[in-house]
């Protein structure tokens, strides 16, 4: 039996607002699997936690209740909920890709930099690793005249393929997409599409939050859907 | 990973101290002044490691406590109390049980400190290329030529023009003060590096020139860095973990991305909600 890369039991998210003396709830009681080679989505409607779900399997936030079992390369369970922050960082440079739904990266770098970072983080020779990510750039048809300069002035289409061939590059294990496909045009969310297949095709597990129903259709495995978290009434109304 | 520091327990009192300075200080009390005594809690129970190659950042306000907490470790203070032990090359030191000759070696050898004053970094009588002949020299180089030739080599990776190695630090302009002291505190290559506000006070443009620089020598020598600063953006920019204080105390500490964007003390939830 193949073992399941990732593993999330009962997972809740929320967060305490101390000034207000609020506690706003996010995700509830989620759990299911992700294997290698496969796609689970995660689907649901607006607030129902869908992000803080691969926010806290990536632990840019830190989990409220639950496990997170994550099976790394070496065959070792651990859980993410509980790891070292070390244990972490070095899951995020080796085995752990996100993309998050918008792009996050140092200023004043240029594109080919920004995509092949992930690779140099790994040792990868400077070169190879330009060369990788110019083609995969190219691949997502982002006009070469803009490799050479910063995403900062980048419509959200463009950011968004420089975010995607940054995830995708180091090709992880595990891979967070955060509604990786939301401002790209019909031709290139088919060329993301055949990208994400071809990962799952060399055996990445992949968990993601989808906007278009059509997407979840050809690319989910598996699809999961959150249910908002029973207390939400109550505080949201106590702040407005 | 190999751990290069690590720090327990580190206090530091300035006044006589009394049985009642702890429990009436620290954030809870909501000052870092003994009503008791008068003391001031500069630092108490701040404990933390650093691995090879990793940048901390330490985040708080004026007084929280951060800048000694580096001064100390570079000993420029002592402290009142805790320890340090520096991993080096299969040695290991406790740094405060050293004599003030080890303490010094380390100092001109293995350590650099960048600090927010160029005045403290800099001997403001010598040349800029005097001040890192200087660090060379102490640190046991004695041959003219090479020290010039290292000298000139440090000013060009730092960006700073070669027909002003022999001008003296006070023509330079703030960015470029903090730009020879970068340049000083590498001079030896330490495999540890601590930079207190270095960009506080400086022009945006200049400081971004300064950030990029000392991102691409984290990146070249994978130096590792503890990084003192207020400034949440400096603090997003060059660190992975960070650790927060306030009135002398570490109240938080974790991944730098999930402090900004997950914080659980009141105060951090306050800092990152002030932030522009």
């Amino acid at each position: 039996m193949i073992l399941p890369v990732l593993q999330v039991k009962g997972y809740s998210k929320h967060f305490y607002l101390h000034e207000q003396n609020k506690l706003i709830p996010s995700s509830h009681n989620v759990s299911f699997t992700v294997n290698a080679g496969a796609l689970t989505a995660l689907v649901g409607p607006t607030g129902v936690g869908k992000s803080s779900v691969l926010k806290g399997i990536y632990r840019s936030y830190l989990p409220s209740a639950g496990r997170i079992l994550y099976r790394d390369a070496m065959g070792h369970e651990l859980d993410l909920a509980l790891a070292s922050e070390h244990k972490i960082l070095e899951l995020r440079r080796r085995e752990i890709g996100f993309v998050t739904q918008f792009l996050h990266c140092l200023p004043r770098q240029a594109t080919l930099d920004v995509v092949a970072q992930p690779l140099l983080a790994l040792g990868v020779a400077r070169q190879e690793a330009h060369q990788r990510a110019a083609g995969l750039l190219s691949a997502m048809n982002l006009p070469e005249r803009l490799w050479s300069v910063s995403p900062a002035t980048f419509s959200g289409g463009e950011r968004q393929r420089v975010n995607l061939a940054r995830g995708l590059i180091a090709k992880p294990r595990l891979l967070l997409l955060d509604e990786p496909t939301a401002s790209l045009d019909p031709k290139t969310t088919d060329i993301v599409i055949g990208l994400i297949e071809g990962l799952k095709a060399e055996g990445t597990a992949i968990l993601a939050v989808f906007h278009h129903p059509e997407t979840i259709r050809r690319l989910a495995d598996e699809v999961v859907e959150l249910a908002p978290p029973p207390a939400v009434e109550a505080p949201l109304k106590a702040i407005a | 990973m190999n751990k290069i520091l690590e720090v327990r327990n580190l206090s530091k009192i300035y006044g006589p101290g009394c049985p009642q300075c702890l429990e009436s200080t620290g954030p809870e009390a909501d000052t870092n002044l003994c009503p008791h005594c008068g003391s001031v809690v500069a630092i108490h129970d701040v404990s933390f490691d650093l691995f090879a190659g990793e940048v901390l950042g330490v985040m708080g306000e004026s007084g929280s406590g951060k800048s000694t907490v580096v001064k100390i470790l570079y000993f420029d203070q002592t402290p009142a109390s805790g320890e340090a032990i520096f991993y080096d090359r299969n040695r290991q030191y406790e740094l405060f049980a050293l004599n003030a000759a080890q303490q010094r070696w380390l100092r001109n050898h293995r350590f650099g400190m960048v600090y927010q004053n160029p005045h403290l970094g800099l001997n403001f009588n010598i040349t800029a290329g005097g001040n890192i002949a200087e660090r060379l020299l102490v640190s046991g180089l004695m041959d003219y030529g090479t020290i010039r030739a290292r000298a000139k080599a440090l000013l060009a990776r730092t960006e700073v023009l070669l027909s002003r190695v022999d001008d003296l630090p006070k023509h330079f302009s703030g960015g470029m003060q903090q730009r020879v002291q970068i340049a000083k505190a590498l001079a030896t290559q330490p495999p540890l590096l601590f930079l207190d506000e270095v960009t506080t006070g400086l022009d945006l443009s200049v400081q971004a020139r300064i950030l990029d620089l000392i991102l691409e020598i984290q990146q070249e020598l994978k130096t590792a860095m503890i990084v003192v600063t207020h400034d949440l953006g400096v603090i997003r920019l060059l660190t992975s973990r960070a650790i927060v204080m306030r009135y002398g105390r570490v109240i938080e500490s974790g991944l730098t991305d999930q402090i900004l964007e997950d914080p659980q003390h009141a105060y951090t939830q306050q800092l990152v909600a002030s932030a522009l």
